[in-house]
């Protein structure tokens, strides 16, 4: 439920008519969109690391900090389920999507 | 201690053992309480126990969301389920807990619409691409997932989608501490603070636990040597006769919190008089609703909701458990008719359920070491 997923943001885009603002982010070689709304006082750049919990960036991190909170999902036997969220977004795959 | 091969800096994480074995007074008994499910969940997946001295007892705290809703909520947003023009969407976690009637998982073999979403946006995404449904979010969680949905439901008006709603059964750590701290039955000497829900909320609403309740707190992250240094911390307060916050997961956590994500919180919900928490009963100010201003996107005022209430199975003990007055497996159904494949209460459910976490990790090698006596 907690899960934070260390990404590096690729690109970002304003979307809709409140120019809110997403970003693809890079998660181990999966790209998804998420949402950069719960960080406009202090919004990343692209190359940037991010902490992502349910889709949004909830903190900037350091890469070495993204590097260490993968392994801390590895070692927790999170990573799987991690990936499987990120991979989820945008209801991509959302046919496939195993219920563990 | 099977992870010193796997993590990083073995050497640290024993010298910092070694530290908390110095730190702790043989004489004393201590009680610390992580409140975090995620933490519980480290503590069993890294046998960090095993490292600290017979003394030091980790008392698993309230903070795993899937844990603490009661089940009439569940029936309640089941119900709302039934309804054929309604898809019932919500985080993998809630799937397979159980309601009277079944888990949604259950409900969705009966021909009910139940979809899982990993991010409250993708359940808006539903309702855009559905416009002859209504997509009902099944909304769970604490401060860390609350500012999500909080951003959806200003999307959803700001865009006028009118077919979603959220059934909202966010809840706030706080109050659950307070009620923790004022049970009788209770005592703690000292806190293990979650980690994620302080990047949104920040140290500073703890600070009432050292300042009224004379508590230190440390805010922890989740690495086996993160919990280790956390405890070091509260250890080197008790010692010193000390009470104040400490945050150990500074590179992730800043003091005063994510702005953004309290202010989108303030925008869309207030708190509820009072809310039913699984195993500690009812909290005054410890839950989320969402304001007249969002009226229209509340499924609870968009549908008839029956407000169910229902109490847990008699001879499971999941209160006691949750508040740390009993050990899983001293619970009468751990083990028997409560395991993780067939939970009867929700601490068997999710992952971060204490029961669960200790059926995993301390049951099955349990279990395992004495089948192979046995056999020998």
């Amino acid at each position: 439920m907690c899960l934070a997923i260390p990404g590096q943001i690729v690109e970002i885009f304003c979307e809709g008519s409140d120019q809110r603002k997403t970003a693809l982010i890079d998660v181990v070689g999966v790209r998804r969109k998420v949402d950069l709304g719960l960080l406009q006082d202090d919004m990343p750049t692209p190359g940037e690391w991010v902490l992502i919990h349910v889709g949004f960036a909830m903190s900037k991190i350091s890469e070495e900090d993204a590097v260490d909170q993968m392994r801390t999902l590895r070692a927790l036997g999170e990573a799987e389920s991690a990936m499987q969220e990120v991979q989820g977004y945008g209801l991509e795959n959302a046919d496939s999507k195993r219920v563990s | 201690m099977k992870f010193v091969d796997e993590f990083r800096e073995p050497e640290v994480i024993t010298r910092t053992a070694e530290e908390i074995r110095r730190l702790a007074d043989p004489e004393r008994h201590y009680r610390i309480m992580e409140v975090c499910g995620g933490h519980t969940h480290a503590i069993y997946r890294f046998g960090l126990k095993d490292l600290l001295p017979s003394n030091i007892e980790l008392i698993h705290g309230p903070g795993c969301p899937v844990c603490v809703l009661p089940m009439g909520r569940i029936d309640d947003g089941l119900a709302i389920a039934q309804r054929p023009d309604v898809i019932f969407a919500a985080f993998g976690d809630m799937m397979r807990v159980p309601g009277t009637q079944g888990s949604p998982l259950e409900h969705k073999a009966r021909g009910v619409d139940v979809r899982i979403v990993y991010s409250p946006s993708d359940a808006l995404k539903l309702a855009r691409v559905n416009p002859d449904k209504h997509v009902m979010f099944f909304a769970i969680g604490f401060e860390t997932t609350a500012p999500s949905t909080a951003l959806t439901l200003v999307r959803a008006k700001a865009e006028g989608v009118h077919n979603f709603s959220v059934f909202c059964n966010h809840v706030t750590i706080i109050p659950a501490i307070r009620a923790i701290l004022d049970s009788p039955d209770m005592r703690i000497d000292a806190f293990i603070g979650p980690g994620h829900v302080s990047t949104v909320i920040g140290c500073r609403p703890y600070e009432w636990i050292a300042k009224d309740e004379n508590k230190p707190v440390a805010v922890s992250g989740f690495e086996p040597l993160d919990i280790l240094q956390s405890i070091v911390m509260v250890l080197r307060q008790l010692r010193a006769y000390q009470a104040k916050i400490e945050n150990q997961y500074k590179r992730v956590v800043p003091w005063e919190g994510n702005s953004a994500a309290l202010k989108a919180m303030a925008a869309v919900f207030e708190l509820r008089p009072y809310f039913e928490w699984r195993g500690l009963g009812f909290i005054s100010q410890s839950a989320l609703r969402i304001k007249d201003s969002y009226a229209e996107w509340d499924s609870e005022r968009r549908f008839d909701v029956p407000g169910v209430r229902v109490t847990d199975p008699k001879a499971a003990q999941c209160g006691e458990v949750l508040k740390g007055v009993l050990k899983p497996q001293q619970c009468k159904l751990f083990g028997k008719e409560c395991t993780p494949e067939h939970p009867v209460g929700a601490l068997m459910v999710s992952s971060e359920g204490s029961c669960a976490a200790y059926f995993n990790y301390e049951h099955r090698k349990t279990a395992m070491v004495t089948s192979i006596a046995s056999v020998a």
